[in-house]
C-alpha cells in the first residue's frame, strides 16, 4: 500500500479537544502495524464544531472525519476509518465540499488547514513565497501601490487603508524604519490572528517581509500575546525555517535587501493591543496610551516610522501581490474591498472560521453559516466587533457586513469577531460587562476610562436596584457621552457602544427586577 | 562666553517668559541663530504667532487664556491624561487635548463652549468621586490645582455619590522625612512620574496596576525612603494636589510670601523661591527663572534649610576679647565698632599689611565682592582670598590663560545642545546633582557621553545613561590623556583652523605644537607609561562638553 498521509490539526482548539493524542494514538497503531501510513500535523480548518477534524488523502481530494476525540480514537482505528469507511457516522466526505468551507471564498486562508504549517515544501508548493519573489523585483512604490490598489483596509480592527499608512512610512524619511505586527488579539470571540499563526506562520513572516522591503524596514517585531503559545513556538519555528532559506534576513535570496524580525511576548494586557500602547511595551515600558499624532507611521516604535499592522492585513499582503490588487479588489462591497475572516462564536450552533468577501448580511452569517442558536433558542443579540462592538437586536441583523454599514448603525465589523446570545441573555449584565471589562483593562492613564468605566459598572447596579432608575439612566447616557469624547484612545471610546446599544435595544432588561 | 546656548535669548513669541506662571507645556527649544517657522492661529477669536511644535495650551497661556488642566505643566513634556484641557477646532471632529495637539497656520481654536463646558465638568465629577471631601483641613488647601480647576468648570455636584469604589482608605507613607505621599488623594496624573523621569532622571517612580488600580508606586511598591528616591523634591512640585506634600506645610500651613535667593550649598548657583512665613522659612522651591536650574533642584537646596532656624544658628552680633573668654551678645553698633577698633590698633601696631579677609566658597558672588571691596577700600590692601582658590587655583589660572576668563565657558543651557560630553575628573550626580539633571536629559535624548575617571561614577552606567566610553586612567594621568588626544588631533590635521587663526598667538600655538607633535605625546607613548609623571596635572571637577 502507497503511504498515505493522515492530517491531524494542530491548533489550540483542537488541541484542547485532544488532537495531540488522537495523533499520538495513530502513529502508534501504525508503526505497531508497520501500516505505511503517515501523521501529518496540519493546521485547523477552522470548523470547530468537528475537531478534532482527522483528514486521509486520497486520489479524489481529502477525505474528513470528526469529531474525533481520544474517546472515539480506538474505534475510528478499529473501524479503519484511514482506509475509508464511508459507514463511519464521523465520515464528512471530501472536506473541500463540507458546505461550511465550500461556500467561503479563502483568499488569506487558503493554506490554513491544509498545509504542514512547518514544511517550506509545503508552502512553496501552495504559492508560498510568489510574493515575496515578486515583491523583491519591485520598487517599494510599486509594492505600495499594489497594496492601495487592492483595497486592503486594517483588519485589526480600525479599518484604516493599509495601502495609506504604508505610504506614510515609506515617503518618511528615517535612518531606520519598522514593521510591527499586532497579534495581541484579545477580543473576545476572535481568533483568526491565532489559527493563520498556528496553521499558515510563513504567510505573515512573508507578509512582514514584503511590507518591510516596500518601505525600507529591515526589522520586524511581531507582538504576541502570552496567552498564545502554541502560536509561539510555531512562529518561532517558522522564522528559523525561513531565516534558514535566506528568506528572511540578510541579503534575502541574493536581492541585496534585508529583513529580519522577532517575537516579542505581551503580559496579559488587552490594551497592548491598542497600537500606541503596543509600542511602548515592545519598548519596554508600561503599556500605556500615547496621544496621536505623532501617528506610529511618522513616529512610531522607538521614535521611527513604523508600519503596524494586524496579523490578517500583513497576511493578506502576499496572496494580493501574487493575484494582483484587482484580485483582491474584485472581492466585496463598496469601500470594504477584499475578505475579512469572521470568527462565529458564543451560542451558536457551528462556531468557526468563516472568510468571505464583505457584504453578505449579519443573518446569512448567522444562519447559512452558523445555524442559528446552539441552545435551539431563538437568537436574541449579536456582539460584532469584540468587547467593543454593539449587541445589535434582530431588526439589525440585515445590515450587510460592511465597515461602512455598521458605523451607520453605530456598531463596527472591528476583527470580525461575532459571538451570539439567545434569548436568556440578560443585557443590562451585557452592558455592565462591558464596563467592567473597561475598569479592568484600562491604561489607566486617561480620566474618562480609568474612573469612568467604575462608576459605569455602579450606575447600572443602581439602576438595577431600582434606585432612581430615570435619573441613573441619564446619568449612564452622560457617561458614556463623556467617555466616548474624552477619552484617549479607543479602548475608553468605544466602551459605550456596547452599552449604548443594550439600553437602547433592550431596555426591557434594566427595569428592576428584571 | 563662545558659542553658547540661552533659550531666552531668542526673542521669537513665547520664548521670553513669565517665570512665575506655568504655560503648561514646555516651550521649544530654539537656539539664538536658529530660524523657526512661526504659524498664526486664532484662539477664541485672538491671533497669535508662535513656532511651529508650541502647543495649543502654551499658545493660549501666551494670550492669557488659561485652559483648565491638571495633567499638563511646564516642566513637563505634554501627557494628555486628564482631559480637562479638551478643546474644539474648526474643521476637525471631536475634542482634541490643547496639551498634545501643536499649533498650525490658520487654526481656529475655541476654548470655551457649551460642550467643552459641560465635558470638563463631567470629568471632574469623575475626579471627584473618587477624592476625600476634606479640602478646608487639607494641607493644599489655597494650593490645590485640583481645587482651583474644581471651581474653574463650575463643578456643582457628584451624581455618583461619594460611596462608589475608590481610594479613600489608601494608607500614607510617612517614610521620607521631608514629605509625606498620601496616595488616597492621588489623581493619577503621573506628573510626580513624569517629573522623576524628565526633570531629574532617577527613574525612582512608576504607575504600578492598570484601571482603576492603577497607583503610583516607589520603586517596587516600597516607601520612597527604601526606594531609589533621592529626595530632589521634583515629585512633590509636580504635584497638582495634597498627594506629595512637604512635611514643613503640613505642619505649618502655607506661606505668605516668598523671596527669590540663591542656593549656596554648592558652586550651581541655583535659584529658590525662599517660602517664608513671618521671619521663617517654610520651605524652599526651586525658581523657574533660574539659569542655572531652570526650576530644578537637589535634595540640599530644596529640603536642608533647617539650618535657618537651628538653635546653633548664630543670629546676634557676639564679641570677645580674647579667645579664652566666653562670646558675649551686642549690638550692631557695638560689634562693627569693636571690630573697627580691633582692625585699625593691628593695622597700627603691625602696618596696613597685617590684616586681610578671606571668604568661604560657600558665599555667593556678590558676597566676595563685598569683602574684596571692603579690604581694598577700607583696608588699604590687597589682602584678600577665598577658599575657592586653593582648590580651583590651577583650573582658574588655565582658563584664565587659554580662553581669558577664569570661569566656564559655558552657560548650563548649553548641554541642552550637546552632542557629545566628556566628563573629566568631575563626578556630577553626586557633586552638582542639579546639573547632573540637565545633563542626562540630554544623554537620553541621544548625546554621547564619555567618561574619563579612575572611578566608574554613576554617569558610566545607571538608569537609562550608557556611556559610550569609560577611559578608567589611573589617577593623576588626566593630562597625559588630554596630550595625547591633542597630539592626534595635531598629527591628523583634525584642529580647528579658523579658531585658532583667530585667537591664538601665532609663535605660542607654533611652540606648543612643537612640543604636542614630539611622539612622547601620541597615545601609543602615554600607554607604556612613558609620560613624566612630574608633569601631570589634576584636573579637579572640571566639566567639559563641546557643542554641537
Amino acid at each position: 500500500m502507497a503511504n498515505i498521509k493522515v492530517y491531524v490539526p494542530r491548533d489550540t482548539t483542537a488541541c484542547s479537544l485532544g488532537a495531540d493524542s488522537v495523533a499520538v494514538s495513530l502513529q502508534h497503531y501504525f508503526s505497531n502495524n508497520d501500516i505505511d501510513c503517515e501523521v501529518v500535523r496540519s493546521g485547523s480548518r477552522g470548523l470547530y464544531w468537528l475537531e478534532p477534524l482527522i483528514e486521509i488523502e486520497t486520489d479524489s481530494g481529502r477525505i474528513a472525519y470528526g469529531p474525533i476525540g481520544p474517546n472515539i480514537i480506538d474505534e475510528f482505528i478499529a473501524a479503519k476509518c484511514w482506509k475509508i469507511n464511508k459507514e463511519h457516522w464521523s465520515y464528512l466526505g471530501v472536506v473541500d465540499e463540507i458546505p461550511y468551507l465550500q461556500k467561503q471564498q479563502r483568499v488569506t486562508f487558503a493554506r490554513v488547514g491544509v498545509i504542514d504549517p512547518l514544511s517550506l515544501s509545503d508552502y512553496e508548493n501552495h504559492f508560498g513565497f510568489s510574493g515575496l519573489k515578486q515583491a523583491l523585483d519591485m520598487s517599494g512604490q510599486e509594492i505600495v501601490s499594489q497594496i492601495k490598489d487592492s483595497g486592503l483596509r486594517g483588519r485589526g480592527g480600525a479599518a484604516f487603508p493599509t495601502g495609506i499608512k504604508w505610504q506614510t512610512v515609506l515617503d518618511t524619511e528615517s535612518d531606520q524604519k519598522y514593521v510591527v505586527c499586532n497579534a495581541d488579539e484579545g477580543d473576545s470571540g476572535t481568533y483568526s490572528d491565532r489559527m493563520l499563526m498556528e496553521s499558515d506562520p510563513l504567510c505573515l513572516i512573508e507578509g512582514m517581509t514584503i511590507a518591510g522591503i516596500a518601505v525600507g524596514a529591515d526589522k520586524g517585531y511581531i507582538y504576541l500575546r502570552d496567552e498564545y503559545p502554541l502560536a509561539f513556538t510555531v512562529l518561532e519555528e517558522a522564522i528559523v525555517l525561513a531565516r534558514n532559506s535566506n528568506f528572511l534576513g540578510e541579503n534575502i535570496l541574493d536581492s541585496g535587501k534585508n529583513f529580519d524580525l522577532e517575537i516579542r511576548l505581551g503580559a496579559g494586557a488587552y490594551i497592548c493591543g491598542e497600537e500606541t500602547s503596543m509600542l511602548e511595551s515592545l519598548e519596554g515600558k508600561r503599556g500605556e496610551v500615547r496621544p496621536k499624532p505623532p501617528l506610529p507611521a511618522i513616529k512610531g516604535l522607538f521614535g521611527k516610522p513604523t508600519v503596524i499592522n494586524n496579523v490578517i492585513s500583513l497576511a493578506s499582503v502576499a496572496a494580493i501581490i501574487v493575484n494582483g490588487a484587482s484580485s483582491y479588489q474584485n472581492y466585496g462591497v463598496n469601500r470594504s474591498r477584499g475578505t475579512l475572516p469572521f470568527q462565529l462564536s458564543g451560542n451558536i450552533k457551528y462556531a468557526g472560521l468563516v472568510e468571505i468577501p464583505f457584504g453578505v448580511t449579519l443573518k446569512d452569517l448567522l444562519y447559512e453559516y452558523g445555524g442559528g442558536s446552539r441552545s435551539g433558542r431563538p437568537l436574541r443579540a449579536v456582539q460584532v466587533g469584540g468587547p467593543l462592538g454593539a449587541y445589535l437586536p434582530e431588526s439589525q441583523w440585515d445590515t450587510p457586513l460592511d465597515y461602512e454599514a455598521f458605523t451607520s448603525i453605530d456598531g463596527m465589523l472591528g476583527h470580525g469577531g461575532i459571538v451570539a446570545f439567545d434569548d436568556t441573555v440578560d443585557m443590562s449584565a451585557q452592558a455592565r460587562f462591558s464596563m467592567e471589562f473597561c475598569a479592568i483593562e484600562s491604561c489607566g492613564k486617561c480620566t474618562p476610562c480609568r474612573i469612568g468605566s467604575v462608576r459605569g459598572v455602579e450606575v447600572i447596579d443602581r439602576i438595577k436596584a431600582g434606585e432612581n432608575s430615570v435619573k441613573n439612566k441619564e446619568l449612564l447616557l452622560e457617561l458614556c457621552d463623556t467617555m466616548v469624547t474624552g477619552s484617549l484612545c479607543a479602548m475608553g471610546g468605544l466602551t459605550p457602544y456596547p452599552v449604548r446599544s443594550a439600553l437602547e435595544h433592550f431596555a426591557e432588561d434594566f427595569e428592576s427586577g428584571s | 562666553m563662545l558659542q553658547y546656548y540661552d533659550p531666552n535669548k531668542n526673542s521669537q513669541p513665547g520664548q521670553v517668559i513669565d517665570p512665575r506662571r506655568d504655560y503648561g507645556t514646555p516651550a521649544i527649544s530654539i537656539d539664538a541663530d536658529e530660524t523657526v517657522q512661526l504659524v498664526t492661529l486664532s484662539i477664541d477669536g485672538q491671533e497669535v504667532k508662535m513656532p511651529e511644535g508650541t502647543s495649543i495650551m502654551r499658545a493660549a497661556a501666551h494670550l492669557d487664556i488659561n485652559i483648565p488642566r491638571l495633567c499638563a505643566t511646564d516642566s513637563l513634556q505634554a501627557f494628555g491624561s486628564c482631559r480637562i484641557c479638551l478643546v474644539q477646532i474648526e474643521g476637525r471632529k471631536g475634542f482634541p487635548a490643547s496639551c498634545t495637539t501643536q499649533v498650525e497656520e490658520g487654526m481656529i481654536v475655541r476654548t470655551q463652549s457649551q460642550e467643552t463646558a459641560k465635558l470638563r465638568r463631567n470629568i471632574m465629577e469623575l475626579y471627584i468621586s473618587d477624592h476625600p471631601l476634606d479640602c478646608l483641613t487639607c494641607a493644599a488647601n489655597g494650593d490645590c490645582q485640583l481645587q482651583d480647576m474644581a471651581g474653574t468648570v463650575g463643578l456643582r455636584e457628584v451624581r455618583y455619590g461619594y460611596h462608589g469604589e475608590n481610594h479613600l482608605d489608601a494608607v500614607k507613607d510617612e517614610s521620607h522625612s521631608y514629605f509625606t505621599f498620601d496616595p488616597a488623594k492621588c489623581i493619577v496624573c503621573s506628573r510626580c512620574v513624569r517629573a522623576c523621569e524628565e526633570v531629574q532622571g532617577t527613574f525612582a517612580l512608576t504607575i504600578d496596576g492598570r484601571g482603576f488600580e492603577s497607583k503610583v508606586s516607589a520603586g517596587q511598591n516600597e516607601a520612597f525612603m527604601d526606594s531609589e528616591c533621592v529626595s530632589c523634591g521634583a515629585c512633590v512640585q509636580a504635584c497638582p494636589t495634597a498627594t506629595l506634600m512637604e512635611n514643613s506645610v503640613i505642619e505649618n500651613g502655607l506661606p505668605e510670601h516668598d523671596v527669590v535667593t540663591t542656593c549656596a550649598y554648592c558652586g550651581v548657583g541655583c535659584a529658590f523661591k525662599a517660602e517664608v512665613r513671618g521671619d521663617q522659612v517654610v520651605g524652599m522651591v526651586p525658581f523657574k527663572g533660574g539659569k542655572a536650574n531652570r526650576g530644578h533642584s537637589c535634595v540640599k537646596g530644596r529640603f536642608a534649610f533647617g539650618y535657618s532656624t537651628h538653635k546653633d544658628r548664630i543670629t546676634k552680633p557676639m564679641i570677645r576679647n580674647n579667645i579664652d573668654e566666653p562670646w558675649q551678645q551686642a549690638s550692631w553698633e557695638e560689634a562693627v565698632e569693636f571690630a573697627a577698633n580691633k582692625i585699625k590698633t593691628i593695622q597700627k601696631e603691625y602696618g596696613s599689611d597685617s590684616v586681610g579677609g578671606i571668604t568661604s566658597s560657600r558665599c555667593t558672588n556678590e558676597e566676595t565682592y563685598l569683602v574684596q571691596k571692603l579690604v581694598r577700600a577700607a583696608f588699604g590692601n590687597n589682602n584678600v582670598d577665598t577658599c575657592a582658590r586653593v582648590c580651583h587655583s590651577p583650573t582658574g589660572y588655565g582658563l584664565k590663560t587659554t580662553l581669558g576668563e577664569s570661569a566656564g565657558t559655558q552657560t548650563f543651557d548649553s548641554v541642552e545642545k550637546s552632542n557629545v560630553i566628556i566628563v573629566i575628573g568631575a563626578n556630577p550626580t553626586d557633586a552638582h546633582p542639579v546639573f547632573a539633571s540637565r545633563m542626562k536629559r540630554r544623554l537620553r535624548e541621544g548625546a554621547k557621553l564619555i567618561v574619563a575617571d579612575p572611578r566608574r561614577i554613576d554617569l558610566v552606567k545607571s538608569p537609562h545613561i550608557d556611556s559610550e566610553h569609560h577611559l578608567n586612567l589611573l589617577p593623576g594621568t588626566n593630562f597625559a590623556l588630554l596630550n595625547a588626544l591633542a597630539h592626534v588631533i595635531v598629527r591628523e590635521g583634525l584642529e580647528d583652523k579658523e579658531f585658532i587663526e583667530l585667537r591664538c598667538e601665532d609663535d605660542a600655538f607654533l611652540h606648543w605644537k612643537e612640543f604636542i607633535s614630539d611622539p612622547k605625546n601620541s597615545p601609543e607613548a602615554m600607554a607604556q607609561g612613558h609620560w613624566s609623571a612630574g608633569r601631570a596635572h589634576y584636573c579637579s571637577g572640571k566639566t567639559l562638553w563641546k557643542s554641537r
